[in-house]
């Protein structure tokens, strides 16, 4: 099985831990992965706040970085959304502008391949329990992508009830948006701040010693949120649990 | 606050301040919340209910697709029946023929059906300018006009606003538009509905005209219907002798047959009930039953352009639910009044800009009072995807390009104020789109990590002013994976 990294360019460039993980949790459990140097960002930002014209050089460059890979996969579900979701809404408008050629094949060709992490362990791979080992508490909150775009369910939950060692505590209002949103963090501040205020309280009130989401952009609001509040929750990947056994621990 | 939405601020100004409006907030959070969660209850007991909401969006958009014919359908039925249609291009045009249609009758007061078209037009205002004075008879509409205020909700307008909130305007402003509060009122809601009752009952019983809109029209017989809690709907609709309707063009279902599925996902998708209390219809007028006279009058307002675009067309399917209201995390916090319009929340951050346009500062921030996260979505009874419509009004707003104005197809510019983001996205797609620079980057962050101050100047401080900074790490994913693995160096 040829599997091709696609680490994403907040976690390349800010979560490198993120990607090691992934690499070696995979290798674990038996997957080639390889990291396409050609890669580099879905183009989400750009195309969330409006400049699709300036995301479209960002698919095509997705569309020759993972060509001829058997699974893409990728540790984040929003940025595995904008690939699944995005790229043929992308395409679909080039095409109806009399553009849409390579766009369409990239669309075509990348979105049955792309996987979210989680999705790909459970619905590709058949596996819940990765042997991973993580002696401590932890909440999850589900990001809204993954959660409403990819329909990721209960996948993140059933991989985390397999760890060994983990308490998994239940996150009170846990679908509620973090109050990320990319370009929304800055363009409304105050009221992402008070979302993020309001998720950072509910973390801290599970008394979990770890916060989990398979989706860095949103961690990183959430626990910049946590430690300007003076918490010690800590903000963990998925793919970092996951990756951890009793040999190498996190 | 009174009532105008004009000149009103940007979303994330308003926003800004009503975060820090405490008792407002409290106020949304527990009302949409218990909201929510008995809209899910009363969901979760159908099992239909994904059926229902296809069916839903079918029937709607098969109506918008042949809309020509429907609207000649319901004119030709209605007039049949006795009424009188009128067709409004735009607000003005419509608050002209209302006003003139209720001079006519010699009469100067209106009872009011809540109507969000009223709203949206301003009739109010309109009426009042030309001293005729429409008194607001649903209790929240009541409490917001009391109030001097402007509705924050489209199911709840006073949400905003606690029962304590209410006795107040009750005790202060009831005298000054007839029967004033009882002495000794409480903040009781039995007590509060009764004084609200006694207010409102010699209004039913004097006025001559009413005025409502329609949450349907059913095409091929004529009839119009209004769905609602309290019942001063009814008594508006068959008290006085003058009726006059409001409706977008939108409103329109081609049977009674489709009508059927929109009296099931309405109900439990906006009050959370399996069916609402009273269910008014009215076919133009009948002898010795209700008005005498009745008026239909047609409103457009933006909706042909609407539905000239592929994408925001499905705006148009919105029956009105307010559901996304309930489950909007920006809507909970940034309040209804940020939004600027009559119509609030993640249906109003999508059809306010398709129906005024984007030219406003606040019409242009609209788009993007939205985290995208998606949850209006999953609730939506007409499965109108408002994340997509967001993007691509996002998209009309930052690249301009082709939309409809009054009919004409019309290249519009970029709105004013994104120069500086659009040059740094142009950066930011630049470097992403050549790795070697990005590493450069990369490398660069991480050589002087040490001196990354913690809170940012100009555009950055929006970040950190709730948040800390993320650490840059020492070395980059892609760095890591060439020294360990010794991939090929990218071009």
């Amino acid at each position: 099985m040829r599997v091709a990294l696609f680490v994403t360019c907040v976690n390349d460039t800010l979560y490198p831990g993120t990607g090691r993980a992934v690499v070696s949790l995979l290798e674990r459990l038996g997957v080639t992965v390889d990291f396409p140097l050609e890669q580099s960002c879905c183009g989400q930002a750009q195309f969330n706040t409006g400049y699709r014209h300036e995301t479209e050089p960002l698919v095509h460059r997705f569309g020759r970085a993972f060509e001829g890979y058997d699974h893409i996969v990728t540790p984040s579900g929003s940025c595995a959304a904008m690939v699944r979701d995005n790229y043929p809404r992308m395409a679909a408008k080039a095409a109806a502008e009399g553009r849409g050629g390579t766009l369409t094949r990239v669309a075509e060709s990348v979105v049955p391949r792309t996987y979210e992490l989680t999705e790909f362990l459970v619905d590709v791979l058949g596996v819940t329990d990765v042997g991973a080992y993580y002696p401590h508490t932890v909440t999850y909150h589900p990001t809204c992508h993954g959660l409403r775009m990819l329909g990721l369910g209960d996948k993140p939950r059933r991989l985390l009830g397999a760890v060994e060692g983990l308490e998994l505590i239940d996150l009170p209002g846990a679908e509620e948006c973090c109050g990320f949103g990319g370009t929304f963090a800055v363009k409304n501040e105050a009221v992402s701040a008070a979302m993020g205020a309001d998720k950072a309280r509910n973390i801290t009130a599970t008394g979990a010693s770890a916060v989990c989401t398979v989706d860095n952009s949103c961690q990183m609001h959430i626990g910049g949120t946590l430690a300007r509040l003076g918490s010690s929750v800590r903000p963990v990947h998925i793919a970092e649990i996951l990756a951890s056994t009793k040999e190498a621990p996190l | 606050m009174s009532g105008t939405y004009l000149g009103m601020p940007a979303f994330p100004k308003a926003a800004t301040l009503s975060t820090r409006n405490t008792r407002m907030r409290a106020n949304l959070t527990h009302a949409t919340h218990t909201i929510r969660d008995k809209r899910a209850a009363a969901v979760r007991e159908l099992p239909d209910w994904a059926q229902l909401r296809a069916a839903g969006a079918a029937v709607k958009d098969r109506t918008l697709r042949h809309l020509d014919h429907y609207l000649e359908q319901l004119e030709a039925a209605v007039t049949a029946a006795g009424g009188t249609v009128h067709w409004a291009a735009d607000a003005r045009e419509a608050n002209r023929i209302v006003t003139s249609l209720v001079r006519a009758t010699g009469e100067t007061e209106v009872v009011k059906v809540k109507s969000m078209a009223t709203q949206e037009i301003g009739l109010n205002a309109a009426l009042e300018a030309a001293g005729i004075r429409a008194y607001e008879t649903d209790l929240a509409e009541l409490i917001v006009q009391l109030g001097d205020d402007l509705p924050s909700h489209i199911l709840v307008p006073a949400i905003h606003r606690n029962r304590d909130e209410i006795r107040d305007i009750f005790r202060e402003r009831m005298a000054d538009w007839g029967r004033p509060a009882p002495e000794g009122l409480t903040e009781e809601p039995a007590v509060l509905a009764e004084a609200a009752r006694l207010h409102l009952r010699e209004k039913f019983l004097r006025a001559k005209v009413g005025i409502s809109g329609a949450n349907f029209m059913v095409a091929d017989t004529g009839t119009l219907v209004v769905v609602e809690s309290e019942g001063n709907g009814r008594m508006c609709l068959t008290l006085p002798e003058t009726l006059i309707s409001v409706v977008g063009i939108e409103k329109i279902v081609p049977t009674w047959q489709d009508l059927e599925v929109f009296l099931q996902l309405l109900p439990r998708s906006s009050t959370a009930e399996r069916m609402n209390p009273y269910t008014s219809t009215w076919t133009g007028t009948t002898d010795g039953d209700g008005p005498r006279t009745f008026h239909l009058v047609l409103l457009d307002n933006g909706r042909t352009d609407t539905l000239a675009d592929t994408v925001g067309r499905q705006a148009l399917r919105c029956i009105r639910c307010s559901a996304c209201l309930n489950v909007c995390p920006v809507y909970e916090r940034a309040g209804g009044h940020a939004y600027g319009s009559a119509y609030p929340g993640p249906i109003g951050a999508i059809l306010t800009p398709q129906l005024r346009g984007v030219t406003s500062e606040l019409d242009a921030s609209l788009p993007y009072a939205s985290s995208l996260c998606g949850a209006c979505y999953e609730v939506c009874p007409v499965a109108i995807d408002i994340p997509e419509v967001l993007v691509h009004l996002r998209e009309r707003v930052v690249q301009g390009g082709e939309t409809t104005i009054r009919g004409v197809r019309t290249r519009i510019r970029p709105a004013k104020g994104h120069a500086a983001e659009r040059a740094a996205m142009r950066a930011a797609r630049w470097a992403l789109d050549h790795p070697a620079a990005m590493r450069t980057g990369q490398r660069l962050a991480a050589r002087t990590r040490r001196f990354h101050p913690k809170r940012l100047p100009g555009p950055g401080r929006a970040w950190t002013a709730s948040r800390e900074m993320p650490t840059v790490p020492a070395e980059s994913f892609r760095d890591w994976w060439q020294r360990e693995r010794g991939g090929k160096v990218t071009r």
